[in-house]
């Protein structure tokens, strides 16, 4: 069984940099390097050789009424391998990044109990459990944004905590009146108990836990902690929070809840197309007035978001598709422009856009790879935003939604002109540069390499042949909202 | 019933708080105290009226018993509450050090 070891080899890998590593920081870089190779490479494997099955593991042996189980389907193992993809870039672009900062053993401790509160979120079939994960990121997250030591980070780190502490408290009554109408807190319990229940009630558990992981996704009237919580926090993990945290802690329990558990009540799909909408455009027209680079970026987030939860309020096959699709291709590519962001910085010490100018000669590849994440946020073809946003564009008009289609299309073309702006004044502008004392190093280059060769790898997962092995798999799981319970009761009984 | 609605008010102080007070201490109170309902709120799933702890003896076999699950939670929820606050009032302390006030509204660099 390998599903404990997403959560146990982080947390252990936290605890032994704390214990062992002391001031040695190449202990702690090695150590967390180890443990998340090991996540990356687990997750490649058991979504190899999964074979449309769901395992679940009983911790402790404990079976399902009594105990807690982890649970195990594509849908869960393709949030795994896209979280340890981007934890590893980012760590990557954290050895020489976060060198100048402060401690380095104490960043690497919590980068890793954020990978635990994450892993363990997408591994869970407990409700409970589940925010006990979610709180552990959260914190670690509160802890990494504040990491800089500037005011304006303890500012964003205090704003982020007290939303976070409100959504968890939100999403904490949802978890009690569930548990005191179905009693039990196993997910596909709940799925089980809840058609015999006052629908009344259902809705308005389902309402409080729509408003609880819409605040840590960040979609549009719960999203004003987002673009200072971003904007302050390191590069790397303006990358991590930006590219994964806000989709594992947000997203991931949306579709979890809303799809498996819930079984996709169309009021809600009605309510998260219209929260999606409403993410693309206000989030596009936030980001296209920002001269600061990393705040733009953290705009252009909810935007993109909003398209996730727009293929997901289609509820059909194809918007799911588009859906799963565009989340792993934000992923990457925000990601992405976070390190470009996070590089100029380091070289020139400003994030201001004005300031920036000719960058290109002076900085080539960050300069090139920074083109193709632009390109692939604004959905240009051959790179892997073009066609989720097409499929997301098609998936809308064949569900009979064309007002929505044209949200889509026209969010998507202001989100090309506001990366137009960032490529006129940020790397090819007036302002001349003098040679820098501090160029990024080898392995900075290498994390954006890699992220913009997937840029473009990610574009084939949606051929036919490649796509029944990627995605068709999570997309059956999202959809069959049923099987769920019959998988998840079928191995444990 | 009554306790639940006053659990609620209880809850909703909290809120007013958080939306209205302008001290860092004083926000962290009322994030304390909303966080405070909604554990009592968990905890009062698991009472029975006129029924004993949930341990088995040979006294009160047979009686009912409260439901031990929510207690069990509830201790979980405690400890990261307390996490929590204690991050925030170490924020608050180097917010403090940073502008000399307490008064969110003068901690002004971030806006747009």
């Amino acid at each position: 069984m390998i599903l404990p070891y997403f959560v146990l080899l982080p947390l252990l890998a936290a605890f032994l940099i704390a214990l062992l590593a002391g001031k040695k920081d190449d202990w702690a870089i090695a150590l967390s390097f180890m443990a998340t190779l090991s996540i990356l490479a687990l997750s490649v494997f058991g979504f190899i050789t999964m074979r449309e099955q769901t395992f679940t593991y009983a911790m402790s042996g404990w079976n399902i009424p009594i105990g807690i189980c982890l649970v195990q389907d594509a849908l869960s193992l393709f949030m795994l391998f896209m979280i340890s993809l981007i934890a590893l870039t980012s760590l990557c672009f954290s050895v020489q990044y976060i060198r100048h900062l402060a401690q380095d053993w104490k960043y690497y401790a919590l980068f890793m109990l954020l990978l635990t509160g994450m892993n363990g979120v997408v591994v869970t079939g407990d409700l409970f459990n589940l925010y006990v994960f979610m709180e552990i990121a959260l914190i670690a997250a509160f802890a990494l944004v504040a990491y800089g030591c500037r005011a304006e980070e303890y500012e964003a780190s205090f704003k982020y905590a007290i939303m976070g502490g409100f959504s968890s408290s939100v999403i904490l009554i949802a978890i009690a009146l569930t548990y005191s109408s179905t009693s039990t807190l196993t997910l596909a319990g709940i799925a089980q108990a809840l058609p015999g229940l006052d629908q009344r009630l259902v809705m308005w558990i389902a309402a409080l836990f729509l408003v609880g992981f819409g605040l840590k996704a960040a979609a549009i009237p719960f999203h004003t902690w987002l673009p200072d919580a971003h904007s302050s926090a390191p590069a790397p993990i303006s990358s991590m929070l930006s590219g994964v945290l806000i989709k594992a802690l947000g997203i991931y329990v949306l579709i979890r809840l809303f799809y498996n558990v819930f079984n996709a009540p169309p009021l809600f799909m009605n309510l998260l197309l219209i929260i999606g909408s409403v993410s693309i455009m206000l989030g596009v027209f936030l980001a296209i007035g920002q001269w600061d680079l990393k705040r733009l970026l953290a705009y252009h987030s909810i935007s993109q978001i909003g398209y996730i939860l727009l293929g997901l309020g289609l509820a059909t096959p194809l918007g799911i598709l588009g859906a799963v699709f565009h989340l792993f291709n934000h992923a990457i590519f925000k990601s992405l422009l976070f390190y470009g962001a996070g590089a100029v910085e380091m070289v020139l010490g400003t994030r201001n856009l004005k300031k920036m100018g000719k960058l290109a000669h002076l900085l080539p590849i960050t300069a090139g790879t920074n083109m193709v994440a632009s390109l692939s946020i604004s959905g240009i073809p051959p790179f892997n935003g073009f066609f989720s946003k097409l499929i997301l564009i098609i998936a809308a008009i064949q569900a009979g939604h064309p007002v929505y289609a044209f949200w889509a299309i026209l969010g998507s073309l202001l989100t090309l002109a506001s990366f137009m702006k960032v490529q006129r004044y940020g790397f090819y502008g007036e302002v001349e540069h003098q040679k820098p004392n501090i160029m990024p190093g080898k392995l900075i280059h290498a994390a954006m390499l890699i992220l913009a060769v997937i840029c473009l790898l990610s574009s084939l997962f949606i051929v036919p042949g490649i796509r029944e092995h990627t995605l068709d798999p999570v997309v059956d799981v999202i959809n069959n909202k049923i099987h769920y319970i019959e998988l998840v009761y079928g191995r444990a009984l | 019933m009554i306790l639940y609605l006053m659990c609620f008010a209880l809850f909703l102080v909290g809120l007013y708080g958080l939306l209205t007070k302008r001290d860092l201490i004083k926000i962290i109170l009322s994030s304390a105290i909303m966080g405070y309902s909604t554990n009592l709120f968990l905890v009062l799933f698991g009472y029975r009226r006129d029924a004993t702890y949930a341990i088995l003896t040979p006294n009160n076999s047979g009686q009912a018993m409260v439901d031990p699950l929510p207690q069990a939670l509830v201790l979980t929820s405690i400890v990261i509450e307390l996490g929590i606050t204690a991050l925030l009032v170490a924020l608050a302390i180097r917010l403090y050090q940073k502008y000399g006030t307490f008064d969110i509204t003068k901690m002004r660099s971030l806006k747009g």
